[in-house]
């Protein structure tokens, strides 16, 4: 047994229902009991979707059990065909009905159906979310893009052809990523041939094999169905992730030698502006900024790449829930000379996250809660994230316009850096005393953090100049002189705080 | 799943009931975790379930996510399953471990799950060992809040039965009490705490306590005034401890509130007059809270989807009071004991449906094109894309909706999607 506050991921059949969410024409029966129909809210609410997912539970009861939830199932799963008449349908069981064996599969076999069925089995007591999404998807896949003996090959001299792979329903930003990268594949020339599953039928998938490459946007979802699809109809795989303004080029450069189209016109975009509002001298407070990064790994990986090398950002933490990657995220880490932090308890990231005192913090809504709470700034960058991560504007990750997003939004938790010498000049001014945040920190409590009571040595005393003195520093920047001041006398064993040990401890900590 | 035709209730001028089986779009009694856990400022939750069970919890609990919540899940794995020997080892280490790092918990309760149920996992054996191990400074209490079980609010339902044992007994000899039963908003708590003074009754506790420590004595001078419709196990586990129940309205809206304070002012001999006298100001107020938005609510038809229990006695107090007309009030379960007061002053023409079958259900609500649709987050968006309106039904158990300074805060929560319909031009 795992002892468990918050999850980064849902059961796997929340997975399989996020496949089934984002296509079109394929109905999911899930074996389940009745409150495990709140999955629907997932997708209503969080992301706003304007129909009820694909999906109908049985919702057996205690009564049912031993008796006829088989019955209940068949039921079900012939109601849903008549009703919905979908394409294709996949069925399976929740934790709880993987318990009573009732073999969704079979069961909807033996309904012979007229249209095709596919039985997931997605044990609820080993794996996640990710997974269960990924391995729907390769049963899909596999299902509807078989090998075909005798296939015409493509002829030379088409126009090449790629599949986008991975974009899904309550995916982090999948709708605006799958739009940016369509663009910059269509300046390059490439046509996209299937876009899977976010928007595509059970007979799209049938069209896989008509395709040059497979682009996987986000591996955990596709990355076994793209190695399936590459062992079985030899088509080549891009696995680089096109977020950030260095990995958008190297993406578009792979992608060209892939297909023999030339790059050149695209490589350089007019509106890719993260460059030059880098390097612009406002940003130069951006240098050293100490981040914090969790979440899934492609979003981890890929900022960690963004913060050090395109922001100037110093990463001093990253880490993902995602066991799967672990392998990849921890040789990102090590490039940062870093130890990766695997883990799906939340506790251990607050703890890190609370130990290491980054500046901002780039994470999902756990990490988002850690860093209000901690007094922190914070972007989102991955799954699981809140409505409000939802945007109703544009506002990818991928591409050059992502790239712009990604400054924009990292930046925005900072105070700008011309702000931050005037407030400095003003600090005395009334206008900077506690209660008046800056105008652009809504999300920035400007009380001292309440959440690390850890480093507070409870025996240290302040003496009042030093206390009258901490409240002239900027309220962002407080809660960190105060801790600093308390561990610096903490190791040197004062008991009081006179206003030369909260300079001596600014010295010390000063890097 | 056949459909049951409408068929009239025990009471002649009762309402027809339509009972349903089918795909039942409602949580699961683990949900009522989110508002007890608040309630009980000591008592902490574990749940044993699944992945499933954690992420629900979550997903209700929505945006409030504490440090470290009252409560949490001991996720059962592969090998947990393998062996029950094993799973109540891993129970022992895991609360074992919870404790060690929670030393504020007073009170933990065992919360069962549908896994947990399906593999016969005894939590009521395990909350008996874990007591000995860790008495005198914890008490372990177990419930279940499954979804093979429970619905909803019944998790409070079973939780409040679970801690009924634990109350300490009041004699035959002993003053009456009142006991007000059903979590409620301590500010909500305070209000009803005046009023019972300001009429004279006396010695009123209220059940949950605020503290596991607290908890009120029962016996035969104990009369019992529930505050919610959905606590049929809790009531008659009281009234197996010799209280008694005051059968009434619930206190939703000014009439509801003024009945339910009246069978308590009738157990106590409260005359008639002075009751008039304390409680017209109070009952006042509300009506004229309730004015305002009778002006927008009245002549409008509703359809309720099943989800709390509440839906008869919110069906009467909008017909009632706020003049709607209700077309479908759909209920989990219908505890007609505990409603008795209720089902009478529903109006004709309603049906009253227990149960679901939600594509059929949907289908009605679609026929109908009622004004308003009260129904759980998975169905509002997509029912308001159809182009109904509707109002989420988790609210009304989540906001402080009860009692006289309540009723107008309630009645807003039915007219505010109106109100927003009339100010958007998009
Ligand atoms: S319905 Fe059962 S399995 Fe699902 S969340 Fe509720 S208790 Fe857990």
């Amino acid at each position: 047994m795992q002892l468990t506050v918050w999850t980064y991921e849902g059961p796997p059949h929340v997975g399989a229902m996020r496949i089934a969410t984002a296509m079109k024409g394929l109905h999911y029966v899930l074996h389940a009991p009745q409150g495990d129909t709140y999955a629907d809210l997932l997708f209503t609410m969080i992301e706003r979707r304007d129909a009820r997912p694909p999906v109908t539970y049985t919702t057996f009861q205690a009564r049912d059990l031993g008796g006829d939830t088989a019955e209940l199932f068949k039921t079900a799963a012939r109601e849903a065909y008549e009703r919905f008449k979908p394409e294709a349908m996949i069925v399976g069981a929740s934790c709880t009905a993987e318990l009573i064996q009732d073999d969704p599969g079979g069961l909807a076999r033996a309904l012979a159906l007229p249209i095709p069925v596919i039985a997931l089995d997605l044990p609820s007591y080993q794996k996640k979310e990710n997974w269960g999404a990924s391995e729907t998807f390769y049963q899909l896949v596999r299902t509807f893009a078989p090998k075909v003996e005798g296939a015409a090959p493509r002829t030379p001299g088409e126009r090449p052809r790629c599949n986008i792979l991975g974009p899904t329903a309550l995916g982090f930003r999948h709708r605006d990523d799958v739009a940016e990268v369509k663009r910059l594949l269509s300046r390059l020339g490439v046509d996209v041939n299937v876009t899977a599953p976010l928007e595509a039928t059970p007979s799209d998938l049938a069209r896989l094999a008509d395709a040059d490459v497979n682009v996987v946007l986000y591996a955990e979802i596709a990355d076994v169905a793209a190695r399936w699809l590459e062992r079985t109809h030899g088509q080549k795989t891009i696995r680089t992730v096109p977020i950030g303004h260095n990995a958008t080029r190297e993406f578009i450069t792979e992608i060209a030698a892939l297909t023999g189209v030339d790059p050149a016109a695209v490589l350089d975009d007019a509106n890719a502006r993260l460059p030059w509002w880098s390097r612009s001298v406002d940003s130069n407070y951006l240098t050293g900024k100490r981040v914090f990064i969790f979440g899934d790994a492609t979003h981890a990986i890929a900022a960690a790449r963004v913060a050090s090398e395109e922001l100037g950002f110093e990463v001093v933490g990253l880490g993902s829930y995602a066991r799967e990657f672990g392998r990849e995220v921890r040789a990102a880490a090590e490039k940062l000379g870093l130890t990766a932090l695997i883990t799906d308890d939340y506790l251990a990231v607050e703890q890190a996250i609370s130990e290491l005192q980054p500046e901002l913090v780039l994470g999902t809504q756990m990490e988002r809660h850690i860093a209000k709470r901690l007094g922190i700034g914070c972007a989102v960058i991955s799954a699981p994230a809140h409505v409000q991560d939802y945007p109703a504007r544009y506002s990818p990750q991928m591409g050059f316009e992502g790239a712009n997003v990604l400054f924009d939004t990292w930046v925005h938790p900072l105070v700008m850096g011309l702000e931050e010498h005037l407030l400095a000049m003003f600090r005395e001014d009334f206008e900077f005393n506690d209660a008046a945040g800056a105008s652009h920190l809504a999300s920035v409590h400007p009380s001292a953090p309440q959440g690390t009571p850890e480093v507070t040595a409870s025996e240290i005393v302040w003496s009042k100049e030093a206390e009258a003195e901490l409240t002239k520093i900027p309220f962002f920047v407080r809660g960190k002189a105060r801790r600093n001041a308390e561990r610096f006398a903490a190791e040197h064993g004062l008991a009081l705080i006179q206003l030369e040990t909260l300079y001596d401890a600014k010295s010390h900590f000063a890097r | 799943m056949t459909p049951a035709a409408p068929s009239a209730g025990c009471e002649s001028e009762a309402l027809p009931v339509l009972r349903e089986r089918g795909q039942r779009e409602v949580f699961c009694g683990l949900t009522g975790i989110v508002w007890l856990h608040r309630k009980i400022q000591d008592a902490f939750f574990l749940v044993i379930g699944s992945r499933t069970c954690a992420h629900l919890i979550q997903s209700a609990a929505g945006v409030m996510v504490f440090a470290e919540p009252r409560f949490a899940t001991a996720i059962m794995e592969e090998r947990d399953l393998a062996g029950l020997a094993d799973a109540n080892e891993e129970l022992d280490r895991v609360v074992d471990r919870l404790l060690e790092r929670r030393p504020d918990i007073k009170l933990l309760f065992l919360v069962g799950s549908c896994p947990s149920e399906v593999i016969k996992l005894d939590l009521s054996r395990a909350a008996q060992r874990l007591s000995v191990k860790h008495q005198p400074n914890v008490r372990v209490l177990n419930y279940s809040g499954s979804g093979i079980e429970t619905t909803f609010t019944q998790g409070e339902d079973a939780c409040l039965a679970a801690l009924v044992p634990e109350a300490p007994s009041a004699g035959d000899d002993s003053l009456p009490s009142l006991l007000v039963v059903g979590a409620l908003p301590d500010i909500v708590e305070d209000q009803f705490r005046r009023l019972f003074a300001e009429l004279g009754i006396g010695a009123v506790d209220f059940f949950p306590p605020r503290r596991a420590g607290a908890i009120p004595a029962i016996g035969p001078n104990t009369c019992v005034l529930l505050a919610q419709p959905f606590l049929g196990d809790t009531a008659r586990a009281l009234e197996e401890r010799g209280a008694k129940r005051l059968p009434a309205l619930f206190p939703f809206g000014a009439e509801g509130t003024t009945e339910w304070l009246k069978a308590a002012a009738d157990a106590w001999g409260i005359p008639e007059m002075e009751f008039r006298r304390v409680v017209a100001p109070h009952r006042e107020r509300a009506k004229r809270a309730l004015s305002r938005h009778k002006e927008t609510l009245a002549g409008l038809s509703v359809f309720f989807f099943p989800d709390s229990q509440l839906e008869p006695p919110l069906a009467r107090f909008l017909a009632e009071e706020l003049g709607m007309r209700p077309i479908e009030i759909g209920t989990p379960y219908l505890n007609r004991d505990l409603l008795s007061e209720e089902l009478k002053r529903l109006p004709p023409g309603a049906v009253l449906s227990e149960g679901q079958h939600a594509e059929r259900q949907l289908d009605r609500c679609r026929a109908a094109r009622p004004d308003l649709v009260v129904c759980g987050l998975g169905l509002a968006n997509p029912l308001e894309a159809e182009g109904l309106t509707t109002k989420w039904s988790i609210e009304l158990v989540f906001s402080p909706v009860h009692g006289f300074d309540q009723a107008g805060d309630l009645a807003a929560l039915f007219a505010r999607p109106f109100a927003r319909r009339a100010v958007l031009k998009v």
